[in-house]
């Protein structure tokens, strides 16, 4: 099976039920998307799957088969995404093991709002759970990082 | 130069050699703090290692303690650097391997827990930073030919009689000198970098993906294993039928271990999907029909009778008895899972030259002794690799050294190297609880409203019973752990006949300490008293808390800290109210006001002020966070968590639920530091107590329902 991933083709070769996120983690040793839960409830494996945020761990690899997969891994060259610069400038991490999928779902969510009020923070990213308690300063970075992100397009 | 001087300096080549470098090596100071603990060391003074400086002039700090999120990472190199004088940007930092150098200066072991890192490290970073600037400078003297007295440094440059000399240059020199015994540490008055908010140095890592954690660890030829575990606490294994599960493409290996059966695979899918037909039998044991419900009953029952004493003073049933009022209050507390974004997982490799793990671990020193144990290897062979910790809370400080133990196992059994790793149900359903307590408690007020007497019995399973911490437990039995926050409270103190009894029944559940332990309970326990006996006395929360705490200027501070930049009394939207909680943990002092409203039965938390003295502020930026995360940490248990153990197990499996706080119902939290120039306290943990009592105490003045039980129900 033939999966694109951060722009790369990888040749896979794995049963088409397994979850992506075993898939990204154990045959392509990508260990920046998470375990956490493997049932959809705390988004710790959010991966944008042509540019959405989507649950790694219950998508199944054929799912994702001819479609654009990025991981946190591929946001950036370099760790320059806006929501990264953010993250930076406001200290978000703790033990960061939530933090990928966080940044996923922030990114994610600045690319279909631009600008989003805190209602619309608060709907994209409940399903990302930090056991660290990062929640507020997420809330800061994510309009940080609307901020960094317009002037960047400006 | 006696001949431990000539070793040092051998080592201190040697060390050259291997690392093209240097690196500092002095005896550790903290005597007196390891007679004081009572605790017994696992073993003298060692000489440490704590710094390396390159030829390039980076300097590498290692860390005796585990980073989980509490930010050592960069406080502990805060430390040195305030001593070392060198370039902020030049740090490196790595986790110490497992050995007696880093044993942890007041317990004796190599581990991370009780809030305790920062002030236990506080002498000891410091030096390491001085005596290899002090080394450095006498290096350039030579280099130079002026006396040390004529060398200054600054941003990892010595200048001396117009010469600079980076320390990189100096390394080769420097690592010729004998390190000095000990070096006079800067005055505070000149710190630049101990009191200055500073982000954090694993940033970039952590918001790349590139950060490796336990569970990410990944070796040529390593299998991974999932363990089917008993299904409930105590059974053992009758017997097992590995066919269907072999059968399962990229499933290697089906073992038998101590813990259950592991199936061993080429990656987590397959060994998820053999266990799933891995037929299996098991024998009940004698906790198999443990439900939680029913202990909690019996142990309120218990509590009508007098426990062990653990404090007592004066002739409470009399001042009881002539009380003017007296207050009755039952208070509940369910078995918690910590569960840590990343659940447990540990991976191990057993050679020839001795036993490898990796894993992220708040107990280097127990699991290596474990490991040891099971390989038959001295402990020195076996050598931990110290990964970052997906969150800790207590659950991977265990004496019992469970995941290591079991992984060790797996990986001997299978013959190959395995990395174990636990599916959220196994970590939800793994044991290890924040033990459930049972607290009965009745105040005596006087005529002037103040408590006179307070008699108080609770019940609940010990943590320190049964582990190599025992020997440290008080004769009568008592578990200092379970009483932490309740015999040594400001109030009680105050309260002239008092007395405190503990029942510690024992139905088998495997506990061990979570974020803030015993005062989890406690400061709930005590918190709700005040308020409830404030009211009784017809007089405000806060006013009646400074009455009792006048002779307690710390508690004080912060209360009054908090009160005033929460603007308590000043009015609030309708439908909202406050309360307030005031208690000291882990040797810091934190006040927090809570603004909450109430829809349908669901409490919301708007605000919290919080307002803390932890003595010197080290990194301030980092006591913010861990104030905000202690907080949101105690607000999943006062709003949601529980573990219910049915017919021996627990009934919650993974965060449907067993919930925790989400990012929808995270309060704006302020954190005001109180100016301090007292020894440091502890940061990770005293954020998580008084939440709970503040939320409950706002509740009741929004609704005047007294909630006694966690988590809040309306
Ligand atoms: S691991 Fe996928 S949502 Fe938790
Ligand atoms: S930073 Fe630790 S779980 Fe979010």
């Amino acid at each position: 099976m033939k999966l694109t991933v951060n722009g790369i083709d990888h040749d896979v070769d794995a049963p088409p039920e397994m979850p992506l996120l075993w898939v990204l983690r154990d045959l392509l040793g990508m260990t920046g998307t998470k375990y956490g839960c493997g049932i959809a409830q705390c988004g710790a494996c959010t991966v944008h799957i042509d540019g959405k945020q989507q649950r790694s761990c219950v998508t199944p690899v054929s799912a994702a088969e001819g479609r654009r997969v990025t991981t946190i891994e591929g946001l950036s060259e370099d760790g320059s995404h806006p929501v990264q610069r953010a993250w930076a400038e406001l200290d978000v991490v703790q033990c960061g093991y939530c933090q990928s999928g966080q940044i996923m779902a922030a990114a994610a969510l600045l690319a279909e709002a631009p600008e989003p009020d805190d209602a619309a923070i608060d709907m994209a990213m409940n399903g990302v759970i930090c056991r660290c308690g990062t929640y507020q300063r997420i809330r800061a970075a994510v309009h940080r990082a609307a901020e960094l992100d317009g002037r960047r397009s400006r | 130069m006696n001949g431990h001087g000539s070793t040092r300096r051998t080592f201190l080549k040697t060390s050259v050699a291997a690392t093209g470098g240097l690196v500092i090596a002095f005896h550790v100071p903290g005597a007196k703090r390891l007679a004081a603990s009572g605790l017994t060391p696992a073993g003298g003074f060692a000489p440490n290692a704590f710094l390396r400086i390159g030829e390039d002039d980076t300097v590498t700090v290692l860390l005796a303690h585990s980073e989980m999120g509490q930010g050592i990472w960069t406080t502990l190199p805060m430390l040195i650097a305030e001593e070392l004088d060198c370039d902020w940007s030049s740090i490196r930092v790595e986790h110490a391997p497992a050995a007696q150098a880093y044993a942890h200066t007041a317990f004796g072991i190599q581990a991370t827990g009780g809030s305790t890192t920062t002030w236990s490290e506080f002498d000891r970073y410091r030096q390491a930073g001085a005596a290899a600037r002090s080394m450095l400078v006498q290096a350039a003297a030579q280099e130079v030919g002026v006396p040390v007295s004529e060398c200054r440094t600054g941003n990892g440059v010595v200048t001396a009689s117009g010469r600079s000399l980076r320390y990189g240059e100096l390394t080769a020199i420097a690592a010729t000198l004998t390190p000095p015994e000990s070096v006079p540490l800067r005055d505070p008055s000149e710190w630049s970098l101990i009191g200055t908010p500073t982000r954090r140095l694993d940033t970039p890592e952590k918001i790349t993906g590139r950060a490796k954690f336990g569970i990410d660890v990944q070796l040529e030829g390593m299998l991974t294993a999932v363990v089917a575990r008993a299904p409930s606490f105590g059974a053992t294994l009758k017997s097992f039928d590995a066919s269907a599960a072999r059968a399962v493409p990229g499933v290697r290996h089906v073992v038998q271990v101590p813990s259950g059966v592991a199936v061993v695979a080429d990656h987590s899918w397959a060994a998820i999907k053999g266990r799933e037909i891995l037929d299996i039998e098991w024998t009940s044991g004698p906790t198999s029909g443990v439900d939680s419900e029913e202990l909690l009953a019996e142990w309120a029952d218990l509590t009508r009778s007098p426990g062990v004493t653990a404090a007592e003073r004066g002739d409470t049933a009399d001042a009881l008895a002539g009380a003017e009022q007296t207050i009755e209050s039952l208070f509940f507390f369910p078995y918690l899972a910590h569960a840590a974004m990343e659940p447990l997982n540990c991976a191990v490799r057993i050679g020839p030259d001795g036993c490898d793990i990796w894993t992220g671990t708040q107990f280097q020193g127990p699991d290596q002794m474990a490991a040891a144990a099971i390989t038959g290897l001295d402990p020195e062979q076996v050598r931990i690799h110290t990964t970052f910790l997906g969150g800790g809370f207590g659950r991977r400080a265990n004496p019992a050294a469970d995941f290591v133990s079991e992984a060790v196992h797996v990986a001997k059994a299978a013959g190959v190297p395995v990395k174990t790793i636990w599916t959220r149900d196994d970590d939800t359903r793994g044991g290890y609880y924040r033990p459930a307590f049972v607290h009965r408690a009745r105040l005596g007020l006087g005529a002037n409203g103040m408590p006179v007497a307070w008699d108080h019995d609770m019940a609940g399973q010990s943590i320190l019973a049964g582990t190599f911490f025992e020997a440290g437990m008080p004769e009568n039995g008592v578990d200092p752990s379970s009483v932490e926050g309740l015999v040594d409270s400001p109030y009680m103190a105050e309260v002239p006949n008092h007395r405190v009894g503990v029942h510690t029944p024992d139905p088998g559940i495997p506990v061990l300490w979570w974020r803030s332990v015993g005062h989890t309970h406690t400061a709930f326990v005590v918190e709700t008293l005040i308020d409830q006996a404030a009211h009784a006395a017809g007089a405000d929360p806060v006013e009646y808390r400074r009455k009792l705490l006048a002779e307690h200027p710390r508690h004080l501070g912060v209360l009054d800290l908090a009160a005033e930049k929460a603007g308590w009394g000043s009015n609030l939207s309708a439908g909202r109210a406050r309360g307030v909680a005031v208690h000291e943990s882990f040797g810091s002092f934190v006040a927090e006001v809570a603004e909450v409203s109430v829809s349908g039965n669901e409490i919301r938390v708007h605000r919290v002020t919080a307002a803390i003295d932890c003595g010197i502020a080290v990194n301030p930026e980092a006591i913010e966070a861990q104030i905000q995360g202690g907080i949101a940490y105690g607000l999943s248990a006062t709003l949601h968590s529980e573990i219910h153990l049915k017919e021996g197990a627990a009934r919650e499996s993974n965060f449907d639920d067993y919930k925790v706080l989400r990012l929808a119902e995270m309060p704006d939290v302020d954190v005001h530091i109180v100016p301090s120039t007292d020894p440091p306290g502890g940061v990770g943990e005293p954020g998580t107590p008084p939440i709970a009592p503040a939320v409950a105490n706002a509740v009741f003045a929004l609704t005047g329902q007294r909630l006694t039980e966690l988590p809040l129900k309306l």
